[in-house]
């Protein structure tokens, strides 16, 4: 195959790769934009392997490669349950980065050849850049795959003099990169990705719990940036395309979740929470138990409902239960709704995909900016295992560490039941005064057996 | 403790404090009940109804005071009945206890711990006990009722074979507890219905049950302590007298419940209102006992006017209804009780820190603790001042201001863009610059393709980037099968790797966007 028609190739691929994207803006014709990009990927791979850049020696380790890469890929795919949709997120990232990192340092071994002086400094920048973003996206991956896995411990770590660290470390990549430039060697090469894979460990160590969801969507991010710098070293427009396309897409999902956390995307990065700036309101009152009779209750004379799961759902996997829940209620003629809010749970949509296996329909699981002015109208507010999200200081407390953050008003219904663990503050260790309100009840328990004891008494 | 219910020595006192349902409820606290025969009669419970639920009948009203711990009363004790009290008796009834200095002198030197009903503050708390809340609404309903009883026509409006007939007009003043109630009964019997108050707060209150509200265009509020109304100033009662006569020749039945605290009733329907009614019109004035809205009103009486408007000044309008009355107020009372038996051992306990009991009691101790102290709590949350509102230009200028601050960034974005493409474009060879290009592009159009993602996909979308970012393969592809063992075997790895993302991400993908069905 000739060089012009890979190059028709790649065209038609990245097209396929926008629409595949384009796509997702809603659930009917994201299933056919899936094969889209199933098909971009087979055309790009076919006409590589067919066209004028691959050498021929490469089958005998192609087909092995690809054959177990397969069925490693679809075995993860198939077994992997949406709980667990973070984690392999997480780890699918890290394997861009390494491909990244390798193809850097092959690239590195094998320079081609009929460079002019500027375009061999630039295919070495390109070089040194792709490794470093591509190290970074690895550890990093890896340990966002740990804390979400709960194999690592999911707070963040804070080390004193943690910014000196990664400012000394980033100083030491960029002299690296400078005698890299001057033909120093491949030792540099391989010193700066050492570094850059612990810059990657420890950006991701300080970052923990909700914040995670950023975390991901940068990784996501990064990942594409990697690819594309692997482009720019290759003289490759379709990987530049793609990894553009990825990049911006993980740029702005995180940019999605920093507002709807009203944080800073730089603040999320540098690792912990920001300060407070005065002394926390005080609550008055106290938090109410109440026990699955009375919520049953509730619920059978509610004429509207609407649930707000948070992460404490995912991790006691009540979906199902709730779903079975919604079907009986939805049933009896009352209107049942979800609300999300963005960051809810650990992965951008993490709620929407959760409910979405457990056979919630989805066109009752709402937005948090199309459902919060409906909060007044309704009966009763579920709360099950989320706590910032729905925290009333983020309004009221302009001294809460949270103050700003969009919630969900769950505070003006009529009732408002809380599926909590323990009495304990959320992850980012706000106390939460909607806990305190009025007309407020706490349902103690695992929000499964708490679910289930409901269920019983909803027939 | 011996909680007992004498007979209502007033005259025409049809109620009792204490009926079976509610001593059954008592009984449970540990207490004991005692009723004096015959004194649920008027309110249909005779005594075997009391025996049924282990309630002790005695004959004589002396006998009773003389075993009680607590009595239990709806009419504030009369002469006669302080004769029986003794030391330590506690007395749950109303009081009135800014008119009845007398009685509370007596009380206090006796040494009884004097509770009243209608000192219970108006605080959510104990909303279960503000009996005059529950007999306000008996009054306000049974003031429908009597001015039915008057009035020569239907209340609804009928077009029948035999002519149309017009709806009765209902002019309610006042929409407090009777007043809404009225409103409400007005309302579900046909009637058009308006309502007025001096608390503009209370529209929303009048509109929800269905009645009009007669807005006044005047500039003050008249909302007091509690919920209740303020005195108001001359000028404003002119514009309302006004009001009021405009509708005077409009309106069938007027039922006023204008009441201030601690003041004689304020005279709202004059004498030449009354005269401008059409005739067979009627007044039902349930503020007669502190001296009646109406000028023509006579306590107790039902007078007709010479232009023959009928103007009703009863003032036992819940008398009249004893068992409904009876059932709402021993349950006020039985709550009340529940709060005085905190163990729920059928010991009593005054605790003069509860802000509830401390309001009601009026005598304790040999003292006298009225008037209480202000509650702790608010009984009704003051209105919010309202903040001032930004004006439209305030809005616009903000707005301007916002859309130049923006556009001033992205002017300092761009030219330090330029900037930045200038020196790549200066030193970089053209055949980096095409790919630049190319990625530039690209970053828009992820940019634009991204935006329109919905929020829901967004875990899909990041598991379909990620088989996408496998494209990273085409690299590998292009180094696997060299000769050099390294990047071989470096190579080979990516390509494993690669197809891991691609194969995994896309058939994740695939299998979340199944689940994802329309209800």
């Amino acid at each position: 195959m000739s060089y012009g028609f890979v190059t028709a190739a790649y065209i038609a691929a990245s097209v396929l790769f926008i629409l595949s994207l384009g796509g997702l803006s809603n659930q009917e014709s994201a299933k056919r934009a899936v094969w889209f990009g199933i098909i971009g990927m087979a055309i790009a791979v076919i006409t590589t392997v067919l066209g004028p850049g691959f050498n021929s020696s490469g089958f005998r380790m192609l087909f092995p490669a690809i054959i177990i890469g397969s069925i490693i890929g679809s075995v993860v795919a198939l077994r992997v349950q949406m709980t667990g949709m973070p984690q392999l997120v997480a780890a699918l990232h890290s394997f861009v980065g390494l491909a990244a990192v390798f193809i850097g340092i092959n690239s590195d071994l094998h320079p081609p050849l009929n460079l002019t002086f500027v375009e061999l400094v630039i295919h070495e920048v390109e070089i040194f850049l792709g490794v470093f973003i591509g190290a970074i996206t690895f550890t990093g991956s890896i340990i966002a795959y740990g804390k979400l896995a709960g194999s690592i411990d999911g707070k963040a770590l804070v080390i004193p003099g943690r910014h000196v660290l990664n400012i000394v470390m980033l100083i030491a990549c960029i002299v690296l990169g400078g005698m890299y430039l001057n033909h120093a060697g491949t030792w540099t090469l391989i010193a700066m990705t050492l570094i850059a894979f612990i810059i990657g460990a420890h950006l991701v160590m300080a970052i923990g719990g909700a914040d995670m969801p950023v975390v991901v969507s940068m990784l996501n991010s990064y990942s594409g940036w990697a690819a594309a710098a692997t482009g720019f070293l290759l003289g490759n427009d379709l990987l530049i395309v793609t990894g553009a396309l990825v990049g911006s897409s993980g740029a702005i999902l995180s940019y999605i979740m920093c507002k709807a956390m009203n944080r800073n995307f730089i603040s999320v990065i540098l690792g912990g929470w920001g300060g407070t700036s005065g002394p926390a309101m005080e609550i008055d009152g106290e938090m109410v138990p109440t026990d699955p009779d009375n919520v049953a209750n509730l619920l059978n004379e509610a004429g509207s409902v609407i649930i707000v799961p948070g992460y404490g759902m995912a991790v006691a996997q009540a979906q199902s239960s709730i779903s079975e829940m919604t079907k009986r209620l939805r049933d009896k003629g009352k209107s049942v709704r979800f609300a999300i809010h963005p960051v809810a749970g650990r992965l951008p949509g993490h709620m929407n995909v959760l409910l979405a296996e457990a056979k919630v329909p989805y066109d009752i699981v709402l937005e948090m900016d199309e459902i919060n002015d409906d909060f007044p109208e309704t009966d009763v507010v579920m709360v099950i295992g989320s706590n910032d999200i729905v925290n009333p200081a983020a309004q009221d407390d302009p001294n809460s560490p949270i103050a700003g953050m969009p919630v969900l008003e769950v505070w003006k219904s009529k009732q408002v039941i809380v599926l909590k663990r323990g009495q304990g503050a959320g992850y980012s260790g706000v106390e939460n005064p909607l806990f305190f309100k009025e007309n407020t009840r706490m349902l103690y328990g695992d929000a499964k057996s708490s679910v289930d004891a409901l269920l019983s008494k909803i027939s | 403790m011996k909680i007992a219910a004498p007979k209502e020595v007033f005259k025409g006192e049809n109620r009792v404090a204490l009926t079976p349902l509610s001593a059954l409820e008592l009984i449970k606290l540990g207490h004991e009940c005692i009723v004096q025969s015959g004194a649920g009669i008027s309110s249909r419970y005779d005594d075997n109804a009391y025996k049924a639920v282990g309630v002790k009948i005695v004959k004589s009203a002396a006998a009773l005071w003389k075993e009680a711990d607590v009595v239990v009363k709806v009419r504030a004790p009369e002469k006669e009945e302080v004769n029986y009290f003794r030391k330590g008796q506690i007395l749950v009834s109303f009081i009135w206890p800014a008119q009845s200095k007398d009685l509370l002198e007596g009380m206090k030197k006796i040494g009884v711990t004097a509770i009243a009903m209608d000192m219970v503050p108006r605080i959510s708390r104990a909303q279960k006990m503000d009996a005059l809340s529950s007999m306000a609404n008996i009054a306000g309903y049974r003031a429908v009722i009597e001015a039915g009883n008057n009035f020569g026509r239907f209340f609804t409006g009928q077009i029948t074979a035999a002519g149309k007939v017009a709806p009765a007009k209902v002019l309610v003043i006042g929409a407090g507890v009777a007043g809404l109630a009225a409103i409400g009964a007005a309302q579900s019997l046909g009637a058009i219905v308006r309502a007025f108050d001096v608390r503009p707060e209370v529209a929303e209150q009048i509109e929800s049950m269905g009645a009009e509200f007669l807005m006044l265009d005047f500039e003050e509020d008249a909302s007091g302590e509690g919920g209740y109304a303020a005195p108001s100033s001359p000028e404003f009662r002119e514009k309302q007298l006004e009001c009021f006569r405009e509708q005077a020749s409009d309106v069938d039945i007027v039922i006023t419940t204008a009441l201030i605290p601690g003041r004689e009733a304020p005279k709202l329907w004059l004498k030449d209102m009354v005269e401008k009614m059409k005739p067979g019109s009627v007044v039902v004035d349930l503020a007669a006992e502190r001296g009646g809205n109406c000028e023509l009103t006579r306590m107790d009486k039902r007078i007709e006017s010479k232009n023959g408007v009928t103007v009703i000044g009863y003032t036992d309008f819940p008398s009249r209804m004893a068992t409904q009355s009876s059932n709402l107020y021993s349950t006020n009372i039985r709550h009340m009780i529940t709060d005085l038996t905190p163990e729920k051992d059928g010991e009593i306990v005054v605790d003069m820190n509860d802000d509830v009991i401390r309001g009601s009691v009026v005598t304790h101790a040999g003292k006298i603790t009225f008037p209480p102290p202000p509650p702790k709590i608010q009984a009704i949350a003051k209105p919010q001042v309202k903040k001032e509102l930004p004006s439209q230009e305030d809005i616009k200028k903000k707005e301007a201001e916002a859309l130049r601050r923006t556009g001033n960034q992205q002017v300092i974005m761009l030219t330090l863009g330029a900037i930045f493409m200038a020196i790549i474009g200066i030193y970089a060879p053209p055949s980096f610059m095409q790919h630049f290009i190319v990625f530039a592009l690209s970053c828009f159009v992820g940019f634009q393709v991204i935006w329109n993602v919905s929020h829901a996909l967004h875990t899909p979308l990041m598991a379909v980037t990620n088989a996408i970012s496998g494209i990273i393969i085409i690299g590998a592809l292009l180094q696997v099968g060299d000769t050099n063992i390294i990047v071989e075997v470096l190579a080979t790895v990516s390509i494993l790797i690669a197809t891991i993302n691609i194969v995994g991400g896309f058939m994740v993908t695939r299998r979340m966007l199944a689940m994802f069905q329309k209800s």
